[in-house]
């Protein structure tokens, strides 16, 4: 089975003390019962309880997270990274292996779990601090801080029940981050609250990372475990296929995982009159190979084949590319190119990006040919394909897109 | 004792998981803590009215000659109200904080306990008004209410066990508590709370007593004397009536077996939560 001590360089080995978080074969089953009894009758006519399909959400993981490091889990969907990180956090038992943590651990799994809705705010940040293991003392020296970090200095007295959404998430989550754990679980929770409190809760990331607090972080936000992260692993039906630095293993991660984007294509709609139609689109790597993976900066090409099936007169090509948050990044129409007088039959069109200038991410590209005086819609496909765009120069880009440009320093 | 040392280190949690039940209880009802005392003050006019006046049953004597059934019931009746309230409290903790079992780590065992204890505060709290009532009906009870305090302690210990083991065997089987609920109806009948030990074991199981000739002769049997009394509850309400209504020490089988039952109880409880507990927070 895949082990990997590696998360430590084997070589450079450090003793015990400086693992946080020590995971050694460590396999996971869940039940999936076929039909769920909870009654003693259907148990006894079943002659036992429930029938039930073993089902292994983890098999065999070793790992070890280094003391001090922030660590990623990263996976797709059901890899078993989350419930890696339950039985961290010793929510979930391990049905074989072992899991060592060193030291305070403090999980933001669900922010809020355990607010009693009639309690007020003041009683349920002293509950809640208790649940997570601090003591009346220790939450009445952070309570100012608690409540300043959660903004909720005016509501602090009223019951939870009447708090918004937001308001009781922001509280759970200023309260599991001033536990003031050594090793901090968490599981995709960075994005709540306003913009704002996000910037809030990044910062306090940024300073329990600083203070040497070891975090472990399952996230679908490749960027985020990219910029936060030292170290990564990543899980993939419940095996762990590999760890290390996450720039490189992000990197072969999206590699691997979109293969399967030309199988999960689709999910756009297509509409036209169908004189003329794009009948796939190619993106081409700098040596004009096919490809759906570019870097940022590299030079791309998105190769537009066609087929009309009879002479059809000056058509124009647009097309726009959104990322999957639905941001449309840039659109842009070939009707000022240089262009003939007519098309038939097959053909490729070619759109030359020298330097490709979208960030980091996945993009869906949307299609259409349309008449010269834009009135008339040949073919329209949206989401038609999508490709990967992966970290280049400039490698720590935010936003959609890179700027061209250069620095001087004078 | 992995659990006695997990559970004291986690005792803030608990004092404040008690504390979370006693406030939520009576939230935003008017009359609040005063529910905690007309609940059983209904039950015992109830049950006045129905014994004293329907059928006719004399009250039992007590010290210095009381003679009142509702303050014999009640004696009784509360610490059984601790069990049966103790006892669904637990069925239903889990359950109730399913939320909390599987997103946040802490020996779960705690939920049990502070159901119970917060319970017990109840229980606590009855028990100080009704000992004012005894003390102003001539019932000198203070000097008994620390064997009181202590009898209290091993039936907490009992509930505490019982609802260990019923709490989780309610996750994987949700009819548990139907079951319970009829039992503990059952329950209050084989324990004398609305009867007295004395008229049971005379009238009803008629046991020969040396140098007494028996009314009946339905079931002269010792054995069924003695299967009666292994309900832990016999002995402990025969003890509380002892110290409180006749002020008396009570029978020192009425002390040994109920002490002795609550701690095997609780072991077995334990054990029974051990076991099923680690894969709580996937079945609930």
């Amino acid at each position: 089975m895949t082990s990997f001590g590696a998360v430590v360089p084997a070589g450079s080995r450090k003793g015990s003390e400086d693992i946080a978080v020590r995971v050694e074969n460590v396999s996971k089953r869940f039940r999936l019962y076929h039909e769920r009894n909870q009654s003693l009758k259907a148990a006894m006519l079943r002659g036992g309880r429930a029938k039930y399909d073993n089902f292994w959400a983890l098999k065999d993981v070793s790992l070890e997270v280094p003391a001090g490091s922030t660590f990623g889990l990263i996976g797709q969907n059901g890899s078993g990274k989350s419930t890696l990180l339950k039985c961290m956090a010793r929510i979930l038992r391990p049905d074989a292996g072992t899991i060592d943590v060193r030291g305070k651990m403090s999980a933001l799994l669900e922010l809020g779990a355990g607010f009693h809705p009639e309690l007020s705010g003041r009683e349920n940040v002293y509950l809640n601090g208790s649940i997570l293991g601090l003591s009346r003392k220790q939450i009445d020296g952070k309570f100012e801080e608690i409540v300043e970090f959660a903004g909720l200095s005016k509501f602090i007295d009223t019951p939870v029940k009447n708090y918004s959404s937001g308001m009781y998430v922001r509280l759970g989550f200023s309260v599991a981050i001033n536990v003031d754990p050594d090793v901090l679980l968490v599981d995709e929770v960075l994005a709540v609250g306003d913009e704002n409190f996000q910037r809030k809760c990044s910062e306090k990331f940024a300073e329990l990372r600083d203070s040497g607090k070891t975090i472990v972080l399952v996230s679908h936000g490749l960027d985020t475990v990219r910029t936060m992260c030292e170290k990564a692993a990543w899980l993939e039906g419940g095996v762990l296929k590999d760890a290390g630095t996450p720039a490189a293993l992000i990197d072969k991660y999206v590699e691997t995982t979109h293969v399967d984007r030309v199988a999960t294509q689709g999910g756009g709609s297509r509409w036209g009159s169908g004189e003329i139609v794009v009948t796939k689109i190619e993106l081409l790597d700098g040596d004009g190979n096919p490809t759906l993976w570019v870097h940022t900066g590299d030079s791309a090409t998105l190769r537009f084949h066609y087929l009309a099936r009879e002479k059809v007169k000056r058509p124009v090509l647009g097309f726009g590319i959104h990322n999957l948050d639905g941001v449309h990044a840039t659109g842009v129409n070939s009707r000022e190119a240089v262009a003939p007088e007519s098309v038939e039959g097959a053909g490729y069109i070619d759109f030359v990006a020298p330097r490709m200038p979208l960030t980091a991410g996945s993009y869906d590209v949307t299609v259409a040919i349309v008449d010269e005086n834009n009135l008339h819609t040949f073919d329209f496909q949206t989401k038609a394909m999508r490709f990967d765009v992966g970290r280049g120069t400039p490698s720590e880009a935010e936003g959609v897109f890179a700027i061209d440009g250069l620095w001087k320093f004078e | 004792m992995t659990v006695v040392a997990e559970v004291a280190r986690s005792r803030e949690l608990l004092g404040n998981l008690v504390q979370r039940e006693l406030r939520g209880k009576y939230k935003r009802s008017t009359l609040g803590w005063a529910w905690s005392m007309i609940n059983p003050l209904a039950l015992a006019l109830m049950y006045t009215f129905v014994f004293s006046f329907v059928f006719r049953a004399g009250s039992p004597v007590g010290a210095h000659g009381l003679k009142s059934f509702p303050l014999y019931l009640l004696i009784g009746l509360l610490p059984f109200n601790f069990l049966a309230n103790g006892i669904n409290g637990s069925m239903g903790a889990l359950v109730a904080n399913a939320n909390l079992v599987k997103k946040v780590y802490f020996p779960r065992e705690i939920l049990i306990i502070a159901q119970v204890l917060s319970w017990d505060v109840s229980l606590l709290i009855e028990y100080g008004v009704l000992s004012v009532v005894l003390l102003v009906m001539g019932n000198l009870v203070i000097p008994f209410l620390p064997l009181v305090l202590l009898l209290i302690v091993a039936e907490t210990l009992f509930v505490i066990g019982i609802g260990l083991a019923l709490s989780v065997l309610n996750v994987y089987f949700r009819d548990v508590q139907h079951f319970v609920a009829i039992f503990l109806q059952l329950w209050l009948y084989a324990t004398p709370i609305i009867y007295t030990y004395s008229f049971f074991r005379d009238h009803v199981l008629a046991v020969p007593v040396p140098g007494k000739v028996p009314t009946h002769h339905v079931w002269n049997h010792e054995w069924l004397l003695w299967l009666y009394k292994v309900n832990p509850m016999v002995g402990f309400s025969n003890s509380y009536h002892a110290l409180m209504y006749n002020l008396r020490f009570p029978v020192w089988t009425d002390l040994v077996w109920p002490v002795v039952a609550s701690f095997l109880t609780l072991a077995v409880g334990v054990r029974v939560f051990r076991k099923l507990e680690p894969r709580l927070a996937e079945e609930l």
